[in-house]
């Protein structure tokens, strides 16, 4: 019994085994025993989110939650490398100022008040239709012009290819909006 | 795009960050890439450190880049053009062109109708000026020889607007009937019409009026010009600081031609390196929410004769030759995927349901118009106008005058919250029982939360993987628009008139998952490659799209990225070459240095060991290499096209340029500019000193400066404005500081605005190093900490000392730091190709203490600036 206790000791393990300090015979018990956070997770291969080099990320992840985002080492653009805002990806999801209700201000309002999802939309929806309906051109000299310049859009170039694609199908090829804009005024 | 689109025929980076590895010469201008694209600049590092490669910087500011570069040159914000016109004199008055290539490859030996007048000739102006109207009618620019349509009376209306579709196609003429004189010596020939051009843009001007001494330019016109020819190659990397000018397309024109000259276009270690500043600003006018194009770069139908239908719109866009001889199969196709079976032949595949242009539909332009109260609503997903946009505060103040806002993001930004914390409800200047906007911000997902691709600046296509849900009520773009789409159609349903039939036709029936009914991404990337409409089978390559409404695809130059049921290239994660392939997909088929053929000689041998990336292998009859060929892989280099050929067939086998009607590089560009068909040099909107080079012709002619109350100029030069201000980003902070200033390391490391100026502007002032100064422009105030630094230089300029005010613009009123906000100082303004804003080079004065200490001068600069437009 004592004799297991004095040979757990990291420094007696480091003379019996003739080692120099700096392997596991230096570790405690409990150190031995801690994991990496990433151990068991699942991961997803992603994509940095902010400038366009395309960094690739490791996602690793464990029951909907997200435990870390490394740099993938594997990726030929930029070999497991990020800089600081890349590396900051983690805080970017999990930070405390997220949104995750719908805030409505009502004309003339002086604060945010609730607002469910699903009544949002309806009434984003209904305010839309009024203002196509009210201005919607179709013709123009007898000939399509199929327009609508009184709802705009401005996007963004963080969005995915396919919300972009959703985008300008629908506002564009569906509802007739011509001013529709990004930063990608190259 | 239009920069790059028009001189060589696709609207992207022509290469990789990484191939610089294989770099003689890197030329970084217009951008600071270790600080702005920090993990891509290790390419640079190495290629400077493992393979010796000279690193020249040129730019207003000494930054990290500079810092490690091999030369650094400081130059005037805004003076580019006439430094770059300089290199272009350089390499033709020394004869130092790759002359094998520039005859074979480019429209060098071209020539133009005696009708063309310089701007050299006509004060600034090139011949087809209308005064009127302020555009250019390209008819003079056109090659000698060809033949426009005598059919249409305003054939030209595609051509003449220009923007982001525009890479040179005007079916009306047919430019694969040229004259040419091989030996360049033709006095109206291109390359003698540039000699005479540029002849001007001496060591001497750029001395005079870019602040770089003779010697430093010469050191850098040795050094880049060097790296030329069968053995060498250089890149030249360039980034918003390019863009953003008020003739920033003809900037990167000018780069575009140097590669040409140089013969670095389609070669390893050369092309240009458009470094894009968002994760997929290059997907964003590939499928463009953009108002002048539609996926692929095809042009929005304008109002007018060449698009009363699509027979019409086809023949104004699909030229006799080249690969856009295939536009109708692109936009039929797009169509079918738009509109799936409602889109039939009988009803022109529903090409009337598309809505008409009929102006500028830009940012800028409807911004003015809602500043107008012509506006109802405004969908802003994700961006940031109240901080972002030109001229912030009056953006702010058009906020005001919607119907309602919906807000899509991560957090309350300031564009939210604009009615109760923005500057002007602050001071008391709006009132928010006032203000009638009805504002709806709602949560969005983060990139770790669905899935879905970015499209990379080196158009690489890659694939994110969703790891978590959203929090709470936030949702992807997919779900909103699907979701959106879903209400509205029920209310079309009960309305027959023709506007709903497009809306009705829409197809949406992709997979819903979930209990929050998320659309299924994968699907809409596969409906972006394309398929047969018959068996749903998806389509290996654009060669596939047929122009009879078989094949549906949402965006052609995409195709191939889904090539087969259960294979997204876009996630294939193994590279197997130095090139990358297997990592991704980049457009267009994966090839990776786009005009590749040319890194062949004509012949089809490659140009040296050294340099050589694709070439043509006799035994096997076809092209080969580390690449895959930006050519028809089976057309050998001896190719002449039969009389009569039309589209790629109609280009001989040494033509690299296959998207242009006469395979070639464009030194000359006939159609697809509003600004001219070469480079030339105008001031700033807001400069320091008048037009050297014009006295009449001030600034871009073509432009727009949109003045009017609010959004006044300074004159130029300008008593009040003695400065050059030019603004930039940080590395730890990303554009307007919305996902970055929120964050708590980011905001830690750079907590504060600050402005760089000189030692020597700021001992003049009297400013204090860390001191508070306002900065004032025509538009607006700003407080900052006065930074002083030798890492700006005051600049001699015609004799006189220039200073230049830096300044970043990543701050605002929400986040967990906050300053004032930099883009209230920007005008907003109009380049007249892509319609974006002048922010790198405008006017400013530096006051000493903060914006109350000031209040009286300000004042005082309100009512002048206000009576100077009243």
């Amino acid at each position: 019994m004592i004799k297991d206790l004095i040979t757990r000791w990291p420094v007696i393990k480091q003379i019996l085994n003739r080692a120099d300090g700096t392997g596991v015979e230096a570790m405690t018990e409990h150190t031995l025993h801690m994991r990496p956070k990433n151990d068991g997770a699942d991961v997803a291969h992603s994509v940095c989110p902010y400038c366009a080099v395309g960094c690739g990320q490791l996602v690793f992840h464990k029951g909907n939650k997200l435990i870390s985002i490394e740099g993938n080492p594997a990726s030929p653009l930029s070999r497991g490398r990020l800089c600081p805002k890349g590396s900051a990806s983690y805080e970017l999801t999990t930070h405390s100022k997220r949104l995750t209700k719908v805030r409505y201000r009502r004309p003339h309002g002086s604060d945010w008040e609730d607002l469910d999802l699903e009544t949002a939309m309806d009434m984003i929806a209904d305010r839309l239709w009024e203002s196509r309906n009210k201005n919607f051109v179709e013709e123009q000299d007898g000939q399509s012009l199929m327009q609508n310049k009184t709802v705009a859009h401005l996007g963004g170039a963080t969005l995915d290819n396919e919300e972009n694609y959703l985008i300008k199908k629908l506002f564009t090829a569906g509802l007739g909006m011509v001013c529709i804009s990004n930063q990608a005024r190259i | 795009m239009p920069g790059l689109g028009t001189t060589y025929g696709r609207g992207g980076a022509t290469t990789a960050p990484s191939d610089v590895v294989n770099s003689d010469v890197i030329l970084i201008m217009g951008s600071n890439m270790a600080e702005n694209h920090p993990v891509g600049f290790q390419w640079v590092i190495e290629a400077k450190e493992k393979h010796g490669a000279h690193l020249i910087h040129v730019d207003p500011r000494f930054s990290r880049t500079s810092a490690v570069a091999n030369t650094w040159v400081s130059l005037r914000a805004g003076s580019d053009i006439l430094f770059l016109g300089g290199l272009i004199n350089y390499i033709l008055q020394n004869n130092l062109d790759f002359r094998e290539y520039v005859v074979h490859y480019t429209n060098a030996s071209v020539i133009i109708p005696e009708t063309f007048k310089d701007s050299e000739d006509l004060g600034g102006l090139f011949s087809g000026w209308d005064p009127q109207e302020k555009q250019y009618d390209n008819t003079s620019w056109l090659y000698q020889g060809v033949k426009a349509d005598e059919g249409s009376s305003d054939h030209h209306d595609n051509a003449q607007s220009g923007g982001h579709s525009q890479h040179g196609i005007d079916s009306s003429t047919d430019l694969s009937t040229y004259e040419q004189d091989l030996t360049l010596q033709h006095p109206r020939c291109v390359y003698q019409i540039m000699k005479r051009h540029f002849a001007r843009y001496t060591p001497e001007m750029v001395e005079r009026y870019c602040g770089v001494s003779k010697e430093a330019f010469l050191n850098v016109a040795k050094i880049y010009t060097s790296a030329s020819g069968p053995d060498k190659t250089g890149a030249i990397c360039y980034a918003l600081g390019w863009t953003q000018h008020s003739s920033g397309v003809q900037m990167i024109r000018c780069a575009a031609m140097i590669q040409l000259l140089l013969g670095n276009m389609g070669r390893p270690g050369g092309g240009i390196l458009a470094l894009r500043g968002h994760a997929s600003i290059q997907g964003s006018t590939d499928i463009p929410t953009l108002f002048d194009s539609l996926p692929g770069y095809l042009s929005m139908p304008k109002f007018g004769y060449s698009s009363k239908d699509l027979a019409s719109f086809i023949k104004a866009n699909k030229p006799r030759t080249g690969f856009w001889n295939n536009f109708d199969k692109y936009i039929i196709s797009m169509l079918k995927a738009f509109y799936g079976d409602s889109a039939t032949k009988e009803n022109d595949y529903g090409f009337n349901w598309l809505p008409r242009v009929t102006g500028d539909h830009s940012h800028q332009a409807y911004w003015l118009d809602m500043m107008d109260g012509k506006m109802d609503g405004l969908f802003v997903i994700g961006q940031n106008p109240a901080v972002a946009g030109p001229n912030s505060g009056m953006e702010r103040r058009a906020l005001g005058k919607l119907k309602w806002l919906v807000v899509r993001e991560m957090v309350e930004t300031e564009t939210a919250t604009f009615w109760r914390d923005s500057p002007e409800v602050q001071s008391g200047e709006l009132k928010p029982a006032l203000l009638g906007t009805e504002v709806f911000l709602m949560p969005a997902a983060g990139h770790v939360e669905k899935d879905g691709t970015f499209t990379n600046t080196q158009r690489l296509l890659q694939w994110r993987e969703k790891a978590i849900d959203p929090p709470g009520d936030a949702r992807s773009e997919n779900w909103f628009i699907y979701h959106l789409w879903e209400r509205i159609i029920v209310k079309a349903k009960l309305d027959p008139r023709p506007r709903n039939q497009g809306l009705l036709a829409l197809r949406m029936d992709y997979t819903i998952k979930g209990e929050r009914r998320e659309p299924e991404a994968e699907e809409i990337l596969q409906e972006i490659n394309g398929w047969t409409v018959a068996d749903h089978k998806q389509l290996t390559t654009f060669a596939e799209l047929k122009a009879d409404g078989t094949t549906a695809c949402g965006c052609w130059i995409y195709c191939g990225v889904y090539p087969e049921s259960g294979r997204n290239r876009g996630n294939e994660r193994d590279p197997k070459d130095e090139y990358g392939h297997g990592w991704g997909w980049a457009w267009p088929l994966d090839r990776r240095v786009i005009y590749n053929r040319a890194s062949a000689k004509p012949d089809g041998t490659p140009w040296s060991e050294r340099k050589k990336l694709v070439w043509w292998d006799e035994a096997a009859k076809k092209w080969t290499g580390k690449d895959v060929p930006d050519f028809t892989a089976t057309k050998p280099p001896t190719y002449v096209p039969p009389p009569g050929a039309e589209g790629d067939a109609a280009l001989a086998g040494d033509k690299p340029y296959i998207l242009h009607a006469d395979g070639m590089g464009w030194l000359w560009v006939p159609v697809g500019l509003n600004d001219g068909p070469l480079p030339t040099h105008y001031e700033p909107l807001e400069s320091p000193i008048r037009n050297p080079m014009y006295s009449t012709q001030q600034v871009n002619p073509a432009g727009l400066n949109r003045a009017r109350p609010g959004n006044e100029y300074a004159k130029s030069p300008d008593a009040r404005f003695p400065y050059v201000l030019t603004t930039y980003r940080l590395t730890e902070h990303h554009t307007a500081g919305g996902m970055s200033r929120t964050l708590s390391h980011l905001a830690e490391l750079q907590p504060e605005l600050f402005c760089e100026i000189s030692m020597e502007l700021a001992a003049q002032l009297k400013i204090t190093h860390g001191e508070w100064v306002t900065l004032v422009t025509a538009r607006g105030a700003i407080e900052a900490h006065a930074l002083s630094t030798s890492r700006m230089k005051p600049l001699t300029i015609d004799g006189k000392t220039v200073y230049q005010v830096g300044l970043p613009f990543h701050w605002g009123y929400n986040g967990l730091v906050k300053g004032d906000i930099g883009n209230d100082l920007i005008a907003i303004s109009e380049e007249p190709n892509v319609r974006i804003m002048e922010t790198k080079g405008l006017l400013c004065n530096v006051l000493v203490g903060r914006r109350e200490d000031n209040a009286a001068k300000l004042k005082e600069y309100h009512s002048i600036m206000e009576g100077q437009t009243a």
